[in-house]
Formats: structure tokens, C-alpha cells, sequence
């Protein structure tokens, strides 16, 4: 038995969380902003995982879940980071308020 | 004052340390490598949540695979070595809305506890896995197979150097 509440992972996470939307709102480099966007993806692992721990009729499918999202996360990396690199060709910028040919 | 307290809060600490030092370093490549700590602070409270493959598997795929495509992803790129600044205005903005949500959430979760633990999870924690993933779960696994098929395909279509009349031309 663990001695760790729940709302100790959960805060853990929700503090994780925070941190990636603030970088993914406020940082300019896209690399960055990609990266944020993993740090909230894992705050939602961590919170997956928890609940197959603690939660609600408690069974390993929250860490089944986790690998899914572990997956698509990947998945994601592969595919923004390609799709940075074609822009970064057609436009010679990283910089996200620079990517602006839809307002156009 | 347990030992699995301890453990927790040294996790914590390294986790939290992490994502702070990511925000605020100036250069992209420090911010990534402090994401390296992060990483690495989840996948040992995945292990105090008794979750051996998901941690092994977060230490392989993020602080293995996913960083060094980033840091690929900054090479490849010209940037400016500096992160540049954004305006203050903005970030008291953000911060704020931010600092609302973490209240909010914060509120509801600080008492939250749901039924009892379960049990058994670190027996045999990867046969676990696989027995579910390949009795309920075999559309999905499945599915998540042609999902990575679909996005290498695309990352490679997407990255290739394109148009005949490009041809020869450096990057």
C-alpha cells in the first residue's frame, strides 16, 4: 500500500500542465512550443497513470492508456517537426508570429 | 516521514525543477536538455505509481527518442541562438489566466481521493499490459500501428526536398 495521496500526483501534474501551456502561449520558437506541448501531454500521462492506481474501480487500462497516448505524442513529434522543417524551407523563420501566410 | 514520501518529494522536486528551468533559460538548446530532467522525474513517479513499462517506455521514447528529435529539429533549423523575448504584456496575460486555471483546478483536486488502491499492478506489470492490450484493446493497438505508419509516411513526404525545379539547389 502506498502512503502518497492521490491529489499529490494529481497537483504534481496539474503543476506540469500549467508549465506547458504557459510555454506553448508564450514562447515564439516553434521547437519550442512543440516541446510544450509534450510537457502537457505528459502531465496527462502522469495523471493516467495515477488513476490506474487510484481511481475509480482502479485496473491497469489507465497504463494502457498511457501507452496510447505515448504513441500519438510520438506520432505528433514526427509530423510537427517535419512540417516545421518544409516551412522553415519555404520561409526561413522558426519564429510562430512570423508564421502568418493564412492571414494573408 | 516515510521513505516513499522522501522519494516523492526528491521526484517532485526534479520533475518541478525541470519544467521552471525550461520556461526560463534563454537558449533552445539548454531548454531542451532541462526537458531531460522532466522526463526523467515522471518516469520515476511512474515507477512509485508501480507502472514499470510505462516508466521504461517514457525514459526510451521521451528523454531517448523525442529530445533528440528536437534537438535534430533546432539544428536543422537557423535560429536565433537566444530565445526571443516576448512582450510583457503579453506574458502577465497569459499568467494570469494560467494562475486562474491552477486555482481552479487546484481547488477541486487537493482532497480528491477515489475508492481504494488497487492492489496488483506490480505483479507481472508488462504481462498485465500485454494481456489487456491483446484481449480489449486489439482494435486500438492495431489502429495506433497504421497511426505510425501514417505519420512516418507523412514526415517523410512532408521533409523531402520538393519540386524537380528546385533540383541541385542547396538548402
Amino acid at each position: 500500500m502506498s502512503s502518497i495521496p492521490l491529489s499529490a500526483f494529481l497537483v504534481t501534474a496539474l503543476l506540469l500542465f500549467c508549465m506547458g501551456l504557459y510555454g506553448a502561449l508564450t514562447k515564439r520558437n516553434a521547437v519550442i512550443v512543440l516541446i510544450s506541448i509534450e510537457l502537457m501531454l505528459n502531465a496527462v500521462n502522469l495523471n493516467l497513470v495515477a488513476f490506474a492506481k487510484y481511481g475509480v474501480g482502479a485496473s491497469i487500462r489507465g497504463q494502457v492508456f498511457s501507452l496510447f497516448t505515448i504513441t500519438v505524442a510520438a506520432a505528433e513529434a514526427a509530423v510537427g517537426l517535419a512540417i516545421l522543417i518544409s516551412l522553415y524551407r519555404n520561409r526561413a523563420t522558426v519564429n510562430v508570429d512570423e508564421m502568418n501566410t493564412l492571414k494573408k | 516521514m516515510t521513505g516513499e514520501l522522501l522519494i516523492f518529494i526528491f521526484l517532485f522536486l526534479v520533475t518541478i525543477t525541470g519544467g521552471l528551468l525550461m520556461i526560463n533559460l534563454t537558449k533552445v538548446i539548454h531548454m531542451v536538455m532541462a526537458l531531460v530532467l522532466t522526463f526523467l522525474g515522471i518516469a520515476g513517479l511512474f515507477i512509485l505509481l508501480s507502472a514499470e513499462f510505462v516508466a521504461v517506455v517514457q525514459v526510451l521514447i521521451y528523454s531517448g527518442a523525442i529530445t533528440i528529435i528536437m534537438l535534430f529539429g533546432i539544428m536543422l533549423t537557423k535560429h536565433s541562438e537566444e530565445e526571443p523575448k516576448t512582450g510583457w504584456a503579453k506574458k502577465g496575460f497569459v499568467f494570469t489566466g494560467i494562475a486562474i486555471f491552477f486555482f481552479v483546478i487546484f481547488f477541486g483536486i487537493r482532497n480528491l481521493s477515489l475508492g481504494p488502491q488497487a492492489e496488483n499492478l506490480h505483479e507481472k506489470n508488462t504481462e498485465q499490459i500485454g494481456i489487456m492490450l491483446f484481449t480489449d484493446y486489439v482494435i486500438p493497438f492495431e489502429l495506433v500501428s497504421v497511426v505510425l505508419l501514417v505519420s512516418l509516411v507523412g514526415a517523410v513526404i512532408l521533409a523531402k526536398k520538393d519540386g524537380k525545379e528546385k533540383e541541385g539547389e542547396e538548402l
